[in-house]
């Protein structure tokens, strides 16, 4: 597991332990990458983010459409493996998770501990710090940056 | 309305319980649910089916065959839990009072009506 902030070590280890989640990735709505447990390449951490905050932003968009301020949580359940990607409001502002796990758990067990690793880190966050606008640059460089801490390169 | 709902009505109507619920083995998620506000339907229903799968594997591994009926009894109350075929579990919370054996054989009546 590699965090950028410490804070959120704590509760992800124990989301970790409680769910038996294979994989996750803790990200900002623009892309920058706060946690990470599972990926050994940085190049799957920039494809899962990029893919992760686009489905997201997708997804957002369709329940604006519906008439829904957003969707909760979205479930792919496969044979092998299942993923959930959720967002989530914190005092630094929405975050999403992905969450890939197998069949030794199961989505309802993954729902509800990472529901309480929210709780936990919401009450866990620092004071929100002012972001500007999410441009496109924006994101590239914040995700670069991340990669470079969560990885060392 | 839920085609199940009969079905758990009947065992929440029993004394001292105080919800019943169908889920989804291998999700952990809820099917259909008959609880009173307290009991928290999500959480019981993920762990429920995370016990008894677990409970599953540890009779298989002593030969015990499949698991007919699971009863965890704690300080305040009972949970009982009824496999209905591969995928299904029917669960029952009750409290100290609850008429445990007559919850049991609701539980099991209506497994048989759901496979």
């Amino acid at each position: 597991m590699r965090v950028l902030e410490s804070w959120v070590s704590g509760p992800l280890s124990r989301f970790l332990t409680e769910s038996s989640a294979r994989m996750v990735l803790l990200m900002t709505s623009s892309g920058q990458v706060v946690a990470q447990h599972g990926f050994t390449r940085s190049v799957d951490v920039m494809s899962a983010a990029a893919l992760g905050a686009g489905i997201m932003a997708s997804t957002g968009e369709m329940a604006r459409l519906m008439g829904s301020p957003h969707f909760g949580a979205l479930v792919h359940q496969g044979s092998e493996q299942g993923m959930l990607l959720c967002g989530f409001d914190t005092p630094r502002g929405r975050w999403i998770g992905l969450v890939a796990f197998g069949p030794e758990t199961s989505v309802g067990l993954v729902q509800l501990f990472f529901q309480q690793f929210v709780d936990e880190i919401t009450a866990a966050a620092p004071p929100a710090e002012v972001h500007g606008p999410v441009l496109a640059e924006n994101f590239e460089h914040e995700l670069n940056a991340s990669l470079r801490a969560l990885f060392g390169r | 309305m839920n085609p199940h709902a009969n079905v758990l009505k009947r065992v929440s109507a029993v004394k001292g319980v105080r919800g019943a619920m169908l889920v989804s083995a291998p999700d952990g998620l809820v099917v259909a649910e008959s609880l009173m506000e307290d009991v928290d339907g999500q959480a019981v229903a993920a762990l429920a089916a995370a016990l008894a799968g677990r409970l599953r594997r540890v009779a298989s591994a002593a030969s015990l065959g499949t698991p007919a009926v699971v009863q965890l009894r704690g300080e305040a109350g009972t949970l009982l839990a009824v496999p209905a075929g591969e995928e299904l579990l029917l669960v029952a919370v009750g409290d100290r009072e609850a008429n445990l054996g007559l919850a049991r054989l609701e539980l099991l009546e209506a497994a048989r009506s759901i496979r």
